[in-house]
């Protein structure tokens, strides 16, 4: 690896690490992550095939609160170096990415500990009434968060050896590997699972059937079926008579007309007399 | 910069105009982009908040101890769906300019309606952003990224960030217009609505992708008739395509609630992988 490779992955992880505390622009998902870092690596299609694998088994590793999900930012970085340095395929790239989610998760912890350092420094500018302090205090601790996943990764990029990843990887029997790809094509249902139980309301769950079914025999592209999914949506609230007034007696485009859009002052609010 | 001034609805209780340019608000606005830089688990958006605000108390108050009292009460817990904290930081700089002007507001009330908002705000945030917007957009992305195609990544950002940075613009300008009058509007139908709306939607995609975007194939020979073998799979095919899915997803969702690890579920499967592979119920 040049050198000049080995800065672009610094910066690029950097950014990876302050997207993961931000998550805000989403550079720290594997999709994003991934892609770049295999661009760098000069293997950009290696990169977008891994991210969208890590991606879609990523699909439910949300930060709800204060809680901590896997790791995708250090997963994704690593985990295409090691697949694009070492010759390894994406399927074994999975199986490296998932203690490094876990390893990534245990330095997240640590880093939302040690910015707490910095939000007693700011309590102490904002006395003086210093705003830049506090400016100067906010951005470097999203500076912790971009070292927390740049110095990891470019450790590995620095020091990797193509030919220890190789024999280590390669030798793992073929049952094991064969057994790695089968896996990876059902090991998606574990994002599924966390996002729909974050969903999760049980009066809801006929939609996610009524999905399944159709989704099972009907050949649709993911956008189209996204465009069903948005007029379910719409009808459903449109129709619920918890939303509307109890209007049962007038025809049906008569409750049509209150877009999900409409301010509360257009609608009776006192409606749950039913 | 004081020429460019964000009118308000004038029938409205706020009637006097707004000291905030709309300068001040894109500087709101950009820092906000940068929300949890400094997320830390005592107080979490705490910092991030203070630095949102801080363009608009400079603009709002100009005695230093005003400026003051306004950083240390906007240094406090705060926690919301990164993409929805605009609405609150336009209430906030609105009741704090209602203040300046002298209006009956006391710092207790400004902290109550903050944190009124929150729970609120994040009810519908993390099904919308997390629920819906990220896991539908992060799939249509994946499926083309898997065939190795560069919209996939791009789909994916620049479709997530129109959205985020229209909801963090549009909202904080319209929770300064409407300041207070923005908790009649939510304390009305459009939130518990948009929260629905976007669970309908999720859901409805979720169940898409776990029989599309599911492989298990289970090539037992249950019979052989002709020479014909007929394989588990098939069978379980005829009844619906994509049964055992279906199956893992839910038994997965169970194990989720029983506090088990994801990341155990994940290895576990693995194994599953090669122990099936290795005793040939698994292709």
């Amino acid at each position: 690896m040049s050198v000049l490779q080995i800065i672009l992955i610094f910066f690029w992880s950097s950014i990876v690490g302050a997207g993961s505390v931000l998550d805000s622009f989403q550079t720290h998902r594997p999709l994003i992550a991934c892609t770049i870092t295999g661009l760098i690596l000069g293997h950009p299609v290696t990169g977008i095939i891994l991210g969208g694998t890590l991606e879609l088994i990523a699909l439910g590793w949300m930060n709800i609160g204060a809680a901590q999900s896997p790791d995708s930012a250090l997963a994704s970085t690593i985990s295409t170096i090691l697949v694009i340095v070492g010759g390894q395929s994406v399927a074994k790239g999975i199986a490296i990415a998932l203690p490094l989610a876990i390893a990534g998760q245990v330095l997240t912890v640590i880093a939302r500990s040690v910015t707490i350092i910095f939000q007693h420094a700011g309590d102490r500018q904002a006395e003086k009434g210093n705003f830049r302090g506090i400016y100067a205090l906010h951005f470097s601790a999203l500076a912790v968060q971009a070292l927390r996943v740049s110095i990891p990764t470019t450790l590995v990029a620095i020091f990797i050896s193509p030919t220890a990843v190789r024999s280590v990887l390669d030798a793992l029997p073929q049952v094991v590997t064969g057994g790695m790809t089968v896996a990876s094509g059902f090991i998606v249902v574990v994002g599924y699972a966390m996002v729909l139980n974050m969903m999760s309301v049980k009066y809801l769950m006929p939609f996610f059937f009524a999905g399944f079914i159709l989704g099972g025999y009907l050949d649709l592209s993911l956008l189209s079926w996204g465009a069903m999914g948005l007029i379910v949506a719409i009808v459903y609230v449109q129709l619920n008579p918890k939303f509307s007034a109890p209007i049962a007696h007038l025809p049906a485009g008569a409750a049509a007309v209150t877009p999900t859009g409409a301010a509360g002052g257009e609608l009776p609010d006192d409606e749950l007399d039913d | 910069m004081t020429t460019e001034i964000i009118e308000r609805p004038t029938d409205q209780e706020t009637s006097d105009e707004g000291r905030l340019t709309k300068g001040d608000l894109r500087k709101s606005f950009l820092l906000s982009n940068f929300q949890q830089a400094s997320f830390n688990f005592e107080r979490i958006h705490a910092m991030g908040f203070c630095v949102d605000m801080i363009p608009l108390i400079k603009r709002i108050y100009h005695d230093k101890e005003d400026q003051i009292d306004a950083l240390k009460r906007h240094m406090t817990w705060f926690n919301v769906t990164p993409a929805l904290c605009g609405p609150v930081v336009g209430v906030t700089a609105a009741l704090e300019d209602g203040r300046e002007s002298g209006k009956d507001i006391e710092p207790g009330m400004i902290q109550s309606i903050k944190i009124g908002l929150m729970g609120p705000l994040c009810g519908v945030g993390d099904p919308l952003m997390w629920g819906t917007l990220r896991p539908i957009l992060a799939a249509l992305g994946a499926t083309l990224a898997l065939q190795g195609s560069w919209l996939g990544p791009a789909i994916f950002f620049v479709g997530f960030n129109i959205v985020r940075l229209a909801l963090l613009w549009y909202l904080l300008v319209f929770g300064y217009r409407r300041g207070l009058l923005i908790l009649d509007d939510l304390g009305g139908n459009l939130l518990p609505r948009l929260t629905e709306g976007a669970t309908v939607l999720g859901l409805f995609v979720m169940g898409v992708l776990v029989t599309k975007w599911t492989t298990i194939n289970i090539p037992l020979v249950v019979s052989r008739t002709a020479g014909k073998a007929t394989t588990l799979q098939d069978i379980l095919d005829q009844m619906m395509p994509g049964l055992p899915a279906l199956g893992l997803t839910l038994l997965t969702m169970w194990l989720l609630k029983k506090k088990v690890n994801p990341i155990w579920l994940i290895f576990g499967m693995f194994g599953l992988g090669i122990l099936g592979y290795w005793l040939g119920f698994l292709k």
